[in-house]
């Protein structure tokens, strides 16, 4: 024995105090919300403009990701390269996502081009043209990117997991096909840009060492846009689940690994159960030391990693297992996720155990607080959440304290077997 | 500025520490100057299996993770061609729990059979993952070795071959800790809410009596001059032709470096570049083109990748490739566009120091290269770039003879 068999003591990072420091709040001339956070060391920005604009509202499928993508190819007075090559000369990143509900466009650059950019990301959400020839170059390219992913496992699998879930006609589940590119029509991009970013609802979220007259910044570009004060209702989509539970998809005929994917609907971040299936999630495959990782990977070597993980919709969740795994034991492999659910569901949780994982998500999420970009993403997504700061601290609060006997009641309520989508795909 | 404090522990550690009371949190990042370039070439891959391994167990510790884990941190690791670089990130009022974990690893591993076993499978199927079951997996096997014949970066970090991992031997995991895991050949950085005195004080406790071992000599044979230009053809199952072709470049402290750099950016860097937008935009040739290379420490690749369009021969696409350097080769690129890739190059830099942990690694790395305190000169060496050597660049590296190229055909 030497002083190294004693491991250092350590504080308990579940006791340490964390909380979500507090944003601004304040309103542009035509009623736009903002949210910011002035923090950081570097002269650096984030202005994430998010828009009811997610697939959630689209008529055709793959009409809100089109427009989404290309907003940034031509206005009456620049081409798409003459708008790249502005946000490349001022070191600028604008960058566009298209989510179920939302959908953003969001800028990352030095303080000191602020006041040259923001006119020009205002006009890009005003004024895009989507000219024909740009979007035949993107149905031709995605056309082609589609090819190359459909012959991916993991690629394919993921799209076939949201099907089972939620039915085709549903926003959640349904995905991008030649037919869906070859029928996008110049007209339909124009008609959903001027309802929903030229014309739509918006929400504004700000970070990085702030600029002192960022309001007035903001207000001489976002503020005069002519957006709607208020939200639009949000879409109802009836969800069809598959009535089989368990596929088995030859995707690549000499495939040496198989994609699985396990997944079943759960409530959304409003459910009271849910910050306890987060911390259950942690222990069950939602970190390195988890269950899953401990005994697929970490045992017997079936698999380069294996997770699990509640994933987020506004309206409902779906919780996952997911992993790609050598093509001998990918049958092996499902039958040790559904053990580790059925110990989770029957035997004791060690203390030890529970310990561990209550500091390490309380560790990770105080690293996950540093920074600007971070705190206004964890503002983000309780605002377009339609939670609050409560929900932050209640989630601390039930990784502090939640108790074995909780995390076994929620293990029978949710990681029963036969509630699981089960797919494989080789 | 990037301000930190050296100081060397008596068995030859560096130690770099990077005060920051802005954060809760400190980083411990460990490099070892081992690559997959030190490899036996019957053995490829050995240093990347090495970094799992490093997880297994060491001397004291049963298990690295657990108490990381326990005491709300977070560990990862990577290796390249060129060095192994093992960073955790936890609260400040943990940290020496970090300092005992990788302290103890720095002694001696457990080298324990069964994490052998275990990680040897692991290692196999990350190999499947990534580089045998995706469509193209296989190209930069097959581009390393046409391009090197000498330097050992003419395999893949991964290794050449899954066969090579499998029969991975405990005494040779044993032999290769000794031979580059001990303070002669690594470098500490302790960066966050941290104090110098503190991290002496840490940095003498737990690695200060760790036998110092062997500084490891490097002797690798360099790549000879290209003298002809190189081409191959593969076919696999793919649905869209590709094109690849790569030149040799300087090294990572070759003057030459940054102009290298720069040209590249313009060929490739995102939807202004050249590349994308002659040949993607106006031309329709390719669906997608990049320009890039990997910074390597040792002469590195300048490589540019594109697929082509369904029904574009590989020729046309080739010669518009070719037409597009040609303009690079003739005169030097306006001003304005060469200050476009040093302003995008000095906000990259921005963002990657906004993290702790980019910081850290950016220490680590410099220091590597011979003194951290370069990191702080880098943009300036970007300013001072010319389109004449930008030109100068291009005419040295896009020549037909120091070039290979790879057409990757869809079967059928």
């Amino acid at each position: 024995m030497t002083f190294r068999s004693t491991p250092p003591p350590i504080k308990d990072p579940a006791d340490l105090h964390l909380e979500l420091r507090p944003c601004q709040r304040f309103s542009l001339d035509n009623g736009l919300q903002v949210y910011a956070i002035d923090a950081g060391a570097e002269e650096v920005l984030q202005v994430d403009i998010v828009f009811q604009a997610g697939n959630s509202y689209e008529e055709k499928n793959g009409l809100a990701p089109a427009v989404n993508f290309l907003l940034k190819n031509g206005t009456p007075s620049r081409s798409a390269f003459e708008i790249n090559e502005f946000f490349d000369y001022h070191g600028a990143y604008l960058n566009r996502n298209c989510h179920n509900e939302t959908a953003d466009v969001v800028l990352h650059c030095l303080n000191k081009h602020l006041p040259e950019l923001l006119p020009v990301m205002c006009e890009l959400l005003t004024e895009a043209e989507f000219p024909a020839q740009e979007l035949d170059i993107y149905r031709q390219n995605m056309k082609q990117r589609l090819d190359v992913n459909l012959q991916k496992c993991d690629f394919v699998a993921n799209r076939l997991i949201d099907e089972y879930l939620w039915g085709f006609a549903h926003p959640y589940g349904r995905y991008s096909t030649h037919e869906s590119y070859d029928a996008l029509d110049r007209n339909a991009l124009r008609v959903f840009y001027n309802k929903h970013y030229a014309c739509g609802h918006a929400t504004l979220f700000v970070a990085g060492l702030l600029p002192k007259d960022i309001e007035a910044q903001l207000n001489r570009s976002f503020g005069q846009l002519p957006l709607q004060r208020k939200p639009l209702a949000p879409a109802a989509h009836p969800t069809r689940r598959a009535s089989e539970r368990r596929h088995r998809i030859i995707n690549q005929p000499d495939g040496v690994q198989g994609a699985i994917r396990m997944g079943r609907s759960f409530p959304n971040r409003h459910h009271p159960d849910y910050p306890g299936a987060m911390v259950l999630n942690a222990l069950f495959g939602g970190f390195f030391g988890s269950r899953l990782m401990e005994n697929i990977r970490e045992d017997k070597g079936y698999t380069y990693g294996i997770y699990s993980f509640l994933q987020h919709h506004l309206t409902e969740s779906a919780w996952m297992v997911s992993t790609e795994a050598g093509r001998e034991v990918c049958e092996a492999t499902i039958e040790e996720v559904y053990r580790e659910m059925h110990r989770l569901r029957e035997e004791e949780i060690p203390t030890d155990e529970l310990q561990m994982v209550r500091n390490y998500l309380m560790g990770t999420l105080l690293g996950e607080l540093d920074g600007p970009f971070q705190i206004i993403g964890r503002w983000k997504n309780l605002v377009l959440n339609g939670l609050d700061e409560g929900f932050f601290t209640r989630t601390i609060e039930t990784i502090r304290s939640i108790s074995d006997v909780e995390l076994k009641t929620l293990a029978n309520r949710y990681l029963q077997e036969e509630t699981f989508y089960e797919l494989l795909v080789i | 500025m990037i301000r930190f404090d050296r100081f060397n522990l008596s068995n030859g550690l560096p130690v770099l520490v990077h005060e920051d009371h802005s954060t809760p949190m400190v980083v411990v990042n460990v490099l070892y100057n081992v690559g997959a370039r030190d490899e036996d070439p019957g053995r490829t891959g050995f240093a990347h299996l090495f970094e799992h391994l490093m997880f297994g167990g060491s001397v004291n510790i049963p298990v690295y993770d657990d108490p990381m884990q326990r005491a709300g941190g977070e560990n990862n690791a990577y290796t390249t061609n060129d060095l192994t670089n093992y960073y955790c990130q936890l609260p400040a009022e943990n940290l020496e729990t970090a300092f005992w974990l990788e302290s103890d690893r720095m002694l001696s591993l457990a080298f324990s059979e069964k994490s052998l076993d275990v990680q040897r499978k692991v290692v196999c199927e990350e190999f499947k993952e990534h580089y045998i079951n995706k469509p193209y997996g296989d190209v930069w096997k097959l581009l390393r070795d046409l391009a090197y014949r000498e330097h050992p970066y003419r395999w893949m970090t991964i290794g050449r071959e899954l066969s090579h991992i499998e029969q991975a031997t405990l005494p040779e995991v044993k032999r290769f800790f000794h031979k580059h895991y001990n303070p002669a050949n690594a470098i500490l950085v302790v960066a966050g809410q941290v104090r110098l005195e503190e991290v002496r004080g840490l940095a003498e406790k737990w690695f200060g009596d760790l036998p110092s071992g062997e500084r490891y000599t490097r002797n690798l044979p360099p790549e000879p001059a290209q003298t002809a230009a190189r081409k191959m053809e593969a076919r696999a199952k793919v649905p869209i032709d590709a094109f690849y072709r790569t030149w040799h470049m300087s090294g990572r402290l070759d003057d030459r470096y940054h102009a290298a750099d720069l040209m590249t950016d313009m060929l490739g860097g995102g939807g202004s570049s050249r590349l994308y937008q002659t040949l993607v935009k106006e031309k329709k040739l390719f669906s997608s083109i990049d320009c890039y290379h990997f910074g390597s420490l040792d002469p590195g690749l300048v490589t540019i990748e594109g697929k082509l369009v369904k029904g574009v021969t590989m020729a046309n696409a080739e010669e518009a490739v070719e037409e597009e350097l040609e303009k690079m080769r003739r005169a030097p690129v306006p001003e304005k566009e060469l200050q476009k890739v040093k302003n995008k190059t000095e906000s990259l830099m921005a963002f990657e120091d906004m993290s702790v942990m980019s910081r850290a690694s950016s220490i680590a790395m410099y220091e590597l290269l011979g003194d951290a305190d370069m990191m702080n000169s880098e943009l300036s060496r970007y300013q001072a770039v010319t389109a004449e050597a930008v030109l100068e660049e291009c005419r040295q590296v896009f020549r037909d003879e120091n070039s290979s190229t790879l057409h990757y055909l869809a079967e059928g």
